[in-house]
This record gives C-alpha cells, structure tokens and sequence, in this order.
C-alpha cells in the first residue's frame, strides 16, 4: 500500500529546509503540533504524519498482530521516512512517540539524525527502584475510560474516519472530529503504550537528543524526565514551565523556542 | 434538565391570575447564585493549568469535599480517577485546547470517601477581550443511570458479537459436514473403463445446503459398464437421503440385471415402496445406460434409458452433435408402475456422450438474467465442441457454468463418455 496515503503524511514547511518530522502520541493525530508547525515551518521542510490506527490513517492498514508492540509503529516511522527517502531527519515525537523514534533511529540510523523527544516515559507502570506514576490497575482504569467514550464515537465518527470521499459535506464534521479514533484501535495503541518497558532501549541511541518534560505532568513524572536524561549519554534536558502531558498545546511558546535552540545547535 | 445561569423564566401569560403569580414570585427568589450553587449538576471554573478557582455547593457535595479544600488547592484532575485523569490528558485537554469546547465526555469522579460517580463532563474556555485563553469552565452531569444503562448495551454489544462469532463457527463445521456427506453421494473418481475416456463435474450451488444431483459410472460384469446421471427433486437432508438411496439402489439393481429399464424399474418401485406412502412423496429423474467397448471395431455401444430426463447429448467426430430423444419416460418413484423410454446409439472413436442435469439448460441469462439457456443454446455449445475429448468437453463446460456467474442457482451434474481417437490410454478422472 501507499504510505503516504496510509499514514496521511503531510509535508509543509520551507522544501529546502532540514528535515523534522513530528510524530504524535497515543489519543490524538497530527493536529496535535498545530501550534509548532508556524514556528518551525519557515526555515523547516515539515512531515507530519497518523499512525495506522489514528487519525485519518488507512483503517484497512490495521492489525492487532503489528500494532501490539512499539515495533510496528516504529516501522510506520522508518516507511515514511523511506517513503519520502529522508536522511539525518530529526524526529520529534510527543508521549509514547518519543520512544518510538528511538526505536525507529536505531532500526534506520541513516534516515534519523536527532531526536526530540516531548513528554517522554520508557515505562509509565512502577517498577522495583522506578517510579513509573502508574500501577497496572490504572491502566486498566484508563482502558475502561476508552471504553466507556466509545457509543458517542462508533455511529457518528464512523463514517467520517473511515473516509468518503464522494461525500465532501462530512468535511466540516472531520474538523470537530479531528482526533476520533477507532475505539477498537485505541485500545491495542493504549495497551501497547501504557504496558510497555523501553528502559533499555533509551541505551540505543546514538544521536544528538534534547529531553523536554514539563514541570507538572500527570502522565510523565520529573523523575522519569531525569530517568530518560541520564540513560541518554550527551542529551539534554529542558524542563517547561507546563502543566499537563501536552506542552506544545499548553505551553506552545516555551515548547517551540526549546525545539528551535536545538534545531539551530544542530546545524 | 436545561443547566444555565441568570435566566430567568418570561411570564407567558400577564392574566394569569394569582396562583401563577405566586409561583413566578417564588422563581424570581431562586437567585443566580442560587442557582449557580445548588443547580442539579456540578460546575467549576478552573484556570488555563487546571487550577481550581470556583465550584459549586452540588459538586462539593458529591465530591464529600469543603470548598477550602478545593478552590487554589486542587486540579480538575485531582477529583478524577487514573483513568480518567489519563484519558483527560491523552483526548479531553488537547481536544479543549484546539476547539475551545468540548462537550460528553464520560470520566469518574472520585469522593472522599473511597466511592466514585460516573460523570459526563462538557467544558468550554472563556477568551479575553484579546482573545487569550483566560479560564476553563466545566459542567458535571452526573452519570450513574446512564452509564448503567451504557454499561448494558455493552455488554449487549459483546454478547452479540460472541454470538456471532460462534455462529459463524458453528457455520463452518456445518459446511465442513455437508461438504463431507455430499462427497459420499458422489463417487470420488471414475473408474478406469477400456476403450473409453470419461468425465465428469459436479457443481455445488450453494455450500450451505446439500444438492440432489448425482452419476455414477461402474462395471457390471466382464464387458459392460453402468452409468447414471440424474437429479432428486428438492434439496437439503431430504434429497440427500434420497440421492443415497438411488445411488445405491442403482448400483445394485445393475448388478442384478444391468438391463436400462430393469434398473430403472426396480429403482422406482423402491422409491414409490419408501416415499408413497410417507405423506411426503419424492422421486427423481434419471438417465441410465451400459457401454460396452468392442476392441475389434475400436467402438462403444450404447443402450439407456430415461425416467422423466432431459435428453442426453451424442457428439460426434465429424463436427455434428444432437439430442438422443427419450420420450415419455416418467418421473421415477411416482406411480407404481411406470414406463421408461429407452434409446441406442453406437460411439466411433471422436464420439462423446454428454449427460447432464437442467441446472445447466435451466441457468438465467441475458443482461437481466431473464431468459434461460436453453436446450438450443447446449446444444449450440455442444455443436461447437463436436469432435473434442471428454475431458476437453467437460472443461469448456466448466467455464461456460463458472461464466453463468449468480445466472446459475441450482447444482449441476456433468458426465461425458466417448471413445478416443486415438490408441492413447483412457483415462478416468473427476474435475471439481
């Protein structure tokens, strides 16, 4: 199949620009850098992009099987960046896509050059010596929320994610629709993200890494902020005046100034 | 129930006497903040961070907390679950902060002491005169009820779908059976047959319900060979269990007395004998016949006989085909005595003989699937393919059914019999 089609990638931006690509986490797609896209876009060329399973991805795309570990979606990140033939990208990725793209520069160093990684957790459920913030009963819980947010989705946004293009009128209804997912593709995206461990591979990275986490974040601790820092050997941590899991939405000046002094260090 | 603020009723009526007075006079006591304070559903304003600036006395109340506690102590957060307090950062705070809205959204709230309440949060943001975010506020309906009855349709919805798929499991072994009993109705290849090359498809219409058509070929004694082709009426259990009984009611008549009529006679008596009677009467059509090769001559004679089926096909080497008329045999099993046509015909090397069942003349076809096949159009076809092998035939066959497409709703049965042309070895298999 199609990338491009299938992951919904956008590219924007200065086309002569170095490369970043952003990579949404878990609940939302790639409007989510609606607010980083104009402070980067001048001297950037852009790629934006869902993950199979969000957004406006290619449903049919989908299966259980690849979806259930970070890996496939760490392979959505390395085709993209074939699809587009990128080199020394840099990866910015949100939540549990900081951790994908770990993956992703280790399985394709030659197509990602630095990583950013926004509000980043190699393990959100505690662990003997680590401090994850969440047990395994509230992941539950959080698997039970998506549960329960799902009549509302399933008749209504069915059709408009599943794509009708002989049907333009559903457009305006996409816009307040934006990050509708399929509950049953969430729940595999949720699980895969909440029960994860990636600690070890934080070890694999081998690229200029700048650490962003905000000072009041329900979903990744300080300490898991100074967890990925040290595990990171070179990477620097910037800590946000933010409260929340999403700084380039609450906190997007602080945020796009912290990703634009590395972009420009990088150079 | 209608949730706002500083509304205050319109009197419909300015004459509507004094009981409606008293009650408009008792509304206008219920004060904005009155309202705001004891309103059947819960609110708070927070700042931009979550912060919680103002709440009101209904949402205190379920919460179990005192208004000290919560005003510039806690977050909206704070008073949900884990869950929720991750489904609020991962959709709930990024969808409010693009839309400015947001509206429905199922969390629970924590109480003090230990319980929850399932609640459906509806928040927007209030801009300043700049247009800068300045304050979130949110409305807590309190969800218990609906969440049951929400609860139900989900567990509706899964029990639905279990029961689906285990009916589509109970399906495929359903299939797998009839799949496996239908094969036992039909022989699982020919057998060798000196002299003689022989063909055959069958075509099963619908995978769910057993068909009732059926051929047979076999020896008799040292020179001759049997065969049958024919068709039960009705399908499902029924028919097969009729099918059976033909089948193997034939082969042992043949046995018997391979004569054509005798085989037939003795088949119908049985049926009449079994199905008469029963209040659910049933009977076939048939065709039945011997071959026997001359190895002097290189040739095949051919003596059948027909109870009530459509006349079977002779193809012949130099390019000519016809129908072989069996006239005025009659269904076998109906009467207890009945009649069989019977006909005769000598096969050259390049001769076929075609026999078939009405699925075949009777599929639809034409651009709105109208008009039928026909005996002219078989025996245009057939005109065509004069002259070819059996198997050759039975193949073309094969794809003219597959290009009926859904023009094709009964089962078809095929069998051919000729003589090869050459001294090349007959062969004797069965296509699918």
């Amino acid at each position: 199949m199609d990338v491009v089609r299938r992951n919904n990638v956008t590219v924007t931006g200065n086309p002569h620009g170095p490369v970043v690509v952003l990579a949404h986490g878990f609940g939302c797609d790639q409007n989510m850098w609606r607010l980083t896209v104009p402070a980067l876009a001048r001297d950037h060329r852009i790629v934006l992009f869902d993950y199979v399973g969000s957004g406006r991805s290619e449903p049919s795309a989908f299966s259980e099987e690849r979806y259930g570990t970070l890996d496939g979606y760490a392979r959505d990140v390395v085709e993209v960046c074939e699809a587009l033939d990128l080199r020394d990208a840099v990866f910015v990725g949100h939540s549990v896509s900081a951790m994908i793209g770990v993956l992703a520069a280790d399985a394709a160093p030659e197509r990602i050059g630095a990583l950013v990684m926004v509000a980043p957790s190699p393990r959100y459920i505690d662990d003997d010596g680590y401090r994850g913030g969440f047990t395994a009963r509230d992941i539950d819980e959080l698997l039970e929320s998506l549960e329960s947010n799902y009549l509302g989705w399933s008749s209504a946004m069915a059709p408009v994610i599943m794509g009708n293009p002989d049907r333009p009128e559903l457009g305006e209804e996409l816009e307040n629709s934006f990050c509708a997912t399929d509950p049953e593709m969430a729940r595999v995206f949720a699980r895969t993200t909440f029960l994860s461990d990636s600690r070890d591979d934080l070890k694999k990275v081998r690229v200029p890494t700048l650490v962003l986490e905000c000072t009041d974040d329900v979903i990744a601790p300080r300490e898991v902020g100074a967890f990925v820092h040290d595990a990171i050997a070179g990477s620097t941590l910037v800590t946000l005046e933010a409260t929340g899991h999403c700084p380039h939405l609450s906190a997007p000046d602080a945020t796009n100034a912290a990703i634009t002094r590395f972009l420009a260090a990088l150079r | 129930m209608m949730c706002r603020i500083g509304q205050q009723p319109e009197p419909q009526d300015a004459g509507g006497g004094r009981t409606s007075d008293a009650v408009f006079a008792a509304l206008l006591e219920d004060s904005a903040e009155e309202l705001y304070e004891f309103a059947p559903c819960g609110y708070l304003s927070t700042l931009m961070d979550g912060t919680i600036a103002k709440i009101n006395r209904t949402l205190l109340d379920w919460l179990g907390l005192e208004r000290e506690a919560v005003v510039g102590r806690m977050r909206f957060t704070d008073l949900l679950t884990v869950g929720g307090k991750l489904y609020h950062e991962t959709h709930f705070a990024p969808l409010l902060r693009m839309r400015g809205e947001i509206s429905g959204i199922a969390l629970e709230i924590k109480q003090a002491d230990g319980g929850r309440i399932p609640v459906l949060a509806s928040s927007a943001v209030k801009h300043g005169s700049t247009g800068e975010p300045l304050l979130i506020r949110t409305t807590l309906f309190d969800a218990r009820d609906r969440r049951a009855y929400e609860a139900e349709l989900l567990r509706g919805r899964k029990a639905a779908e279990e029961a689906r798929k285990r009916a589509e499991a109970d399906r495929a072994r359903l299939q797998e059976a009839l799949a496996v009993l239908q094969q036992s109705l039909l022989p699982d290849s020919l057998p060798t047959v000196p002299g003689v090359e022989a063909a055959a498809y069958y075509h099963t219409a619908s995978p769910d319900r057993l068909g009732g058509d059926f051929y047979d070929v076999f020896p008799v004694d040292g020179k001759r060979f049997a065969f049958f082709l024919g068709d039960v009426c009705g399908k499902g259990p029924e028919a097969a269990a009729l099918t059976s009984l033909t089948r193997y009611t034939l082969r042992a008549a043949a046995l018997h007395d391979p004569d054509p009529v005798a085989a037939l006679t003795t088949l119908n008596k049985v049926l009449h004998e079994r199905y008469a009677g029963s209040g659910d009467p049933r009977y076939c059509t048939a065709v039945f016949g011997t071959i026997e090769p001359d190895a002097a001559t290189g040739e095949a004679a051919i003596h059948l006989a027909s109870g009530g089926h459509p006349p079977v096909l002779v193809l012949r080497a130099d390019g000519t085909a016809g129908y072989l008329p069996t006239p005025g045999g009659l269904l076998v099993g109906v009467l207890p005595d009945a009649r069989f046509a019977t006909a005769g015909t000598t096969l050259a090397p390049g001769d076929t003989l075609l026999l078939y069942t009405d699925g075949l003349t009777e599929a639809r076809v034409g651009e709105d699937r109208t008009s039928l096949y026909g005996d002219d159009g078989l025996l245009r076809f057939a005109t065509g393919h004069a002259g070819r092998s059996p198997h050759a035939l039975i193949r073309a066959l094969t794809g003219l059914l597959d290009g009926f497409g859904d023009g094709l709703d009964d089962d078809t049965a095929l069998l051919a019999l000729g003589v090869p042309t050459s001294s090349s070895l007959s062969s004797a298999t069965r296509s699918h």
